[in-house]
């Protein structure tokens, strides 16, 4: 774990501390964990709207005539069906099928943008790289020159419009466009990590602090508050969504993730493809699925799940916290197929102790639109 | 800020002693780290408590932590009514917020800290 004076602070580390958050080791990088508590953070994004640092994701973009190919090599959507401003969920797999990340792919005039993890970020880098001189296409890392920003909740409709250009509360979701956010020109998307509507916003890393600060000003009123990685989790986790280093690793295959159940219609071929469709003809031997616990115990990555009445292991849980929204304890886990319903029954062991669990299909959380 | 007529832990206990019985709880400082806390696990009347082990668990959003047994002795009583108000141990970790009473079995061991050390200590880890 890195000390203090070796992590990397981003163009709002300054801020987060003036705020009083709790700063911690997050990837290298010197991240608010959690500023008043981290429930309260969760019910506030969900009732009001809250502000989230993401400049330690990674962002890049590959440009070159064969774009497209190479993007389409590297991801399983179809990207030549993307229309101009569509924002695609995709992943990154080796040969053998097996996930190295997962990302968002943005499809804009001249060049083809992703938000990579910040865990994977070198890793991730190189194989793109690898992946764009095959197709004479050149990568940009933009992760230094680009902050980025979100705002997720009910109120950031409102709270965007007066600082920015363009139609921002009309604008579709997984779509984004090229405006101004306080004058700044600026990556606008309607995308998001909680389930909640709200924005993520891209643009000069020098222009945060002013940018944070006019959010929280123009939301001030609707009580939007800064939001830290802790409740940033909660959030997710509720709303169904993987995170890589728990529903998704370098063992796992997106078909046992749940991310594709089909065969694709599309022919381009992508890494990991053959190997990825083998394993949704065969059916994969252990499912992701999400459950609840009535147990105070907090379910946590690593936990066996068990069959009932001190019967054997057939799952292990991947994530797991209490979850405001639902009033109860939540998390997510691969179980084997065969025991993997909705509805299902079985035990969590902690420390030797077991508590039941119900199975559930995700996500736990959906806004009601 | 913390009590002075206190003895401390390195891994953030506090022990008030009353003839052969210890009160033991967890400072202010490890009340804020947990911050969040979703569930506490006490031993029962009558369990031993083995000084450098485990006696219990308190778990927050983000985390299991062990409680440690500063002592030697048999529990004499927990305080289960935190349970259903894991908040009081952030709100008064001193006073309402102690967690087990203890007959010690021989004196205090060697190595627990005033004061002045633990939040040095503290001091020292921020």
């Amino acid at each position: 774990m890195g000390q203090p004076a070796d992590l990397r602070r981003t163009p709002l580390t300054d801020l987060h501390e003036a705020a009083g958050a709790r700063l911690v080791d997050f990837s290298g990088f010197l991240m608010p964990v959690q500023y008043d508590g981290i429930l309260d953070e969760v019910r506030r994004v969900r009732t009001q709207a809250g502000t989230f640092d993401l400049c330690h994701m990674g962002r890049c973009r590959i440009t070159g005539d064969r774009r497209m190919e190479a993007a389409q090599y590297l991801v399983h959507v179809n990207v030549e069906k993307m229309k101009q401003g569509a924002i695609k969920y995709s992943f990154f797999a080796r040969d053998d099928g097996t996930t190295m990340d997962d990302v968002l792919i943005y499809r804009d005039e001249d060049e083809i943008f992703f938000c990579i993890n910040a865990g994977n970020r070198d890793r991730d880098l190189e194989w793109m790289r690898e992946v764009a001189g095959r197709y004479d296409c050149t990568l940009d890392d933009q992760s230094d020159e680009l902050a980025m920003i979100a705002i997720q909740g009910p109120a950031s409709a409102a709270t965007m419009a007066p600082l920015c250009s363009g139609d921002v509360a009309g604008l579709k979701y997984y779509n984004f466009y090229r405006g101004t956010v306080c004058d700044v020109p600026a990556m606008i998307s309607r995308t998001g990590y909680t389930g909640e509507d709200g924005y993520e916003i891209y643009f000069e890393a020098s222009k945060a602090p002013g940018i944070w600060n006019a959010i929280l000003e123009s939301g001030k009123g609707a009580g939007v508050t800064p939001i830290g990685l802790a409740a940033r989790d909660t959030l997710r986790l509720e709303a169904g969504m993987a995170l890589y280093g728990h529903e998704l690793d370098d063992t796992t295959n997106p078909a046992e993730a749940g991310i594709i159940t089909k065969l694709l219609k599309h022919t381009n071929d992508f890494s990991g493809r053959a190997a990825i469709e083998s394993m949704i003809v065969a059916g994969p031997t252990r499912r992701l699925i999400g459950f609840t616990t009535d147990s105070k115990r907090v379910p946590r990555q690593g936990y066996d799940l068990c069959l009932p009445d001190d019967g054997e292991k057939v799952g292990e849980v991947c994530s797991g916290s209490p979850s405001p929204t639902l009033g109860t304890n939540i998390g997510t886990a691969y179980v084997r197929t065969e025991h993997a319903v909705d509805g299902g029954e079985l035990e969590m062991d902690i420390r030797g102790q077991r508590h039941a669990v119900r199975l559930q299909a995700l996500p736990f959380y959906k806004r009601a639109r | 800020m913390n009590p002075n007529d206190l003895k401390y832990t390195m891994t953030h206990e506090w022990i008030r002693v009353d003839g052969d019985v210890a009160t033991i709880g967890i400072t202010a400082h490890a009340a804020e780290s947990l911050s969040d806390l979703v569930y506490l696990g006490l031993p029962s009347a009558g369990d031993e408590m083995t000084a450098g082990e485990s006696f219990g668990e308190i778990e927050s959003v983000k985390a299991v932590s062990d409680l440690n047994s500063p002592v030697n002795g048999e529990v004499v009583e927990a305080n289960t009514a935190l349970e259903d108000n894991l908040a009081t141990i952030n709100s008064d970790p001193y006073g309402e917020g102690w967690l087990v009473k203890v007959k010690l079995s021989g004196g205090l061991p060697e190595g627990l800290m005033d004061v002045d050390n633990y939040e040095k200590l503290v001091a020292e880890n921020a």
